[in-house]
């Protein structure tokens, strides 16, 4: 037996494997066959799953609903269409946001003195890997009615005698906007520097030679070579944005209800994990249809792992 | 050309973008060492003679002076027994979902099985999929799981399954391995295979190749990869938010429970010491990585 596998290589592969194999299927896709089979259920009064098949969650999803005016007993509920479309425009504009924000620096690290480099992508690291919550609130101190900035501007107004009313900012879909752009920023810087600091120096040499102008060279060398490290920045922000619930929460409070709030809220609160399976599934479905669309366009990169 | 070339433009955005990254970093650690007990309002530092606190109707200075509130952190059971949890489920995850991980990679990177694509698909997908659906289905499994088992096995009090440090300690172990596996490959695949090659060739065996030749050329590739999942596992939020439950709540749910409530400079205090603690890991983590280079 033991000198039989010595000698088979296929063998002693599949058993390295195996642990893996059973983590992923008993946690993940085990797990996700489950959420379908639970979305097609109705909840029972303690929160439990009665199994049956219909559809019913998926179509309240879409707008089907019973809590009608008087008189009517069925009529379309835009309410879940609203936060699913919601959530999407906020990945969206995080993205684009993000990488506005992380091309100039991951650019500026890349070309810098290769001694320095270590020491900037520290300065990255640093906000990425502190912890998430914890930057959450940072952001409620900085936008509350008596934060950081009404302070200053208060402050501020007081020195050049101005009446001033502070600004309400916390709890305004203006400061999730600002928490995921800033939650996910890091993820973003990565890649690109990633893909840009394999740029070598004399392709830039040669595009000058040949009398291309800096913007030039940066449209036709830069921007094409650092496409990888954008396409795995975007998937990296655009992902997780999607279903995290934290920063609405915290940041958007009753205002802003995203697509991981709505689910949260099945599990915890309204005690329907059918509707809320629903809802998760028709989430990861529209990120995977996303991303798919936007790696078969740009290509997929390595650089996903940072 | 100078190739290290800098346009003032790319300059400004940096800064104003480095700026952005750390002004909220500031903003925790300075008001750590607010003397107001209402955190957003900044009202001095703590100086050597203050704050100056009620007890019993008396005023009394703090016996530790700036770091007040460091003080009444180390006294907060909660805190320190959701940072035990922390570190318990970090370490345990960490350590098996290292050696999972690295097998895999091995698996994947060296060897031809029959599940070889199906295994790799399947290492992608905790990473393109949200975390949110990871942590729900996880949570219906032992949900459905537990109540099944209870029923079946007649379990009742405290004999009954139920949420604890085993399920996160599970939950956290399943979305790292694929992290571990991912970086400990691309360590291998930058690996001259003639190495290995010439041991077998010289009559070592799997094993020996293994012990005396490859591992030894990975150690900086696992370490990142365990270095990595720790991180990943000390940060999460929403995977434990699913899968934790009574008694084994960890720091960043105790942080987020606590926001809902109320805010303390304490929290600040937490983050300051949290915001060292990473400094001191990304150190490491920077360190290790700049002897594989």
């Amino acid at each position: 037996m033991l000198r039989r596998l010595r000698e088979n290589k296929s063998a002693q592969g599949t058993l390295l494997i195996v642990p893996t194999l059973i983590f992923m299927i008993g946690m993940l896709i085990i797990p996700l066959m489950l959420t379908l089979v639970v979305s097609f259920g109705h909840p029972d009064a303690n929160g439990g799953v009665i199994y049956t098949f219909s559809l019913d969650n998926y179509i309240r999803l879409l707008g089907y609903s019973t809590d009608c005016p008087i008189g009517v007993s069925t009529c379309f509920n835009s309410v879940y269409l609203e936060i699913l479309w919601r959530s999407l425009v906020l990945g969206f504009n995080t993205t684009v946001l993000d990488i506005l924000l992380a091309y100039p620096l991951a650019y500026f690290i890349a070309r810098i003195h290769p001694k320095w480099r270590n020491t900037f992508l520290f300065l990255v690291l640093v906000p990425m890997w502190t912890n998430f919550v914890i930057r959450v609130y940072a952001w409620m101190m900085i936008l509350r009615q008596q934060g950081v900035i009404n302070s200053l501007l208060g402050w501020f107004a007081g020195l050049v005698h101005v009446p001033f009313t502070p600004l309400s900012m916390l709890y305004t879909p203006g400061a999730v906007l600002v928490g995921m752009v800033y939650e996910f920023l890091p993820f973003m810087i990565l890649p690109i520097y990633t893909s840009l600091e394999k740029i070598d120096n004399p392709l830039y040499e040669a595009a000058a030679d040949l009398g291309a102008s800096p913007f030039r060279t940066f449209l036709r060398v830069t921007l094409p070579l650092s496409m990888p490290g954008m396409v795995a920045g975007t998937i990296l922000v655009f992902v997780p944005v999607m279903g995290t619930f934290i920063v609405s929460d915290l940041l958007g409070g009753a205002q802003v209800i995203l697509v991981g709030n709505l689910i949260q809220r099945q599990f915890l609160d309204a005690r329907d994990p059918t509707f809320g399976s629903a809802a998760s599934l028709v989430m990861m479905a529209m990120t995977i249809i996303a991303t798919y669309f936007y790696t078969r366009k740009f290509g997929f990169s390595e650089e996903l792992v940072v | 050309m100078n190739p290290h070339r800098r346009s003032p433009w790319i300059i400004a955005a940096t800064l104003l973008t480095f700026f952005f990254l750390y002004a909220p970093i500031v903003v925790l650690i300075f008001f750590s060492f607010n003397a107001s007990r209402i955190s957003p309002l900044f009202t001095g530092f703590i100086t050597r003679f203050g704050p100056f606190q009620l007890v019993n109707g008396n005023v009394v200075q703090s016996p530790c002076g700036p770091f007040h509130w460091f003080c009444d952190l180390s006294k907060n059971t909660e805190v320190l027994s959701a940072g035990r949890n922390t570190l318990i489920v970090a370490f345990t995850a960490t350590i098996v979902s290292t050696i999972i991980g690295t097998m895999a990679a091995l698996a994947l990177q060296r060897y031809n099985f029959r599940l070889r694509t199906f295994s790799q698909i399947s290492l992608y997908i905790p990473i393109v999929i949200p975390e949110i659906v990871m942590g729900i289905g996880i949570l219906v499994l032992f949900s459905q799981l537990f109540t099944v088992l209870n029923s079946a096995l007649h379990l009742t009090g405290d004999a009954q399954l139920t949420f604890g440090l085993g399920t996160v300690i599970l939950a956290h172990i399943s979305f790292m391995i694929p992290f571990v596996a991912l970086v400990v490959q691309a360590r291998l695949q930058g690996l001259d295979k003639s190495f290995e090659e010439a041991a077998m060739d010289l009559g070592a065996n799997e094993w020996t190749t293994f012990r005396r030749v490859t591992f030894p050329m990975i150690v900086p590739g696992v370490l990142s990869g365990a270095l990595l999942a720790f991180t990943l596992s000390i940060d999460d939020f929403i995977i434990t938010f699913f899968t934790n439950g009574p008694g084994s709540t960890t720091l960043p749910i105790y942080v987020y429970g606590l926001l809902r409530r109320v805010i303390t400079p304490q929290l600040n205090a937490l983050s300051t010491v949290w915001i060292l603690i990473v400094l001191i890991v990304v150190f490491f983590i920077q360190r290790v990585e700049s002897h594989q280079a």
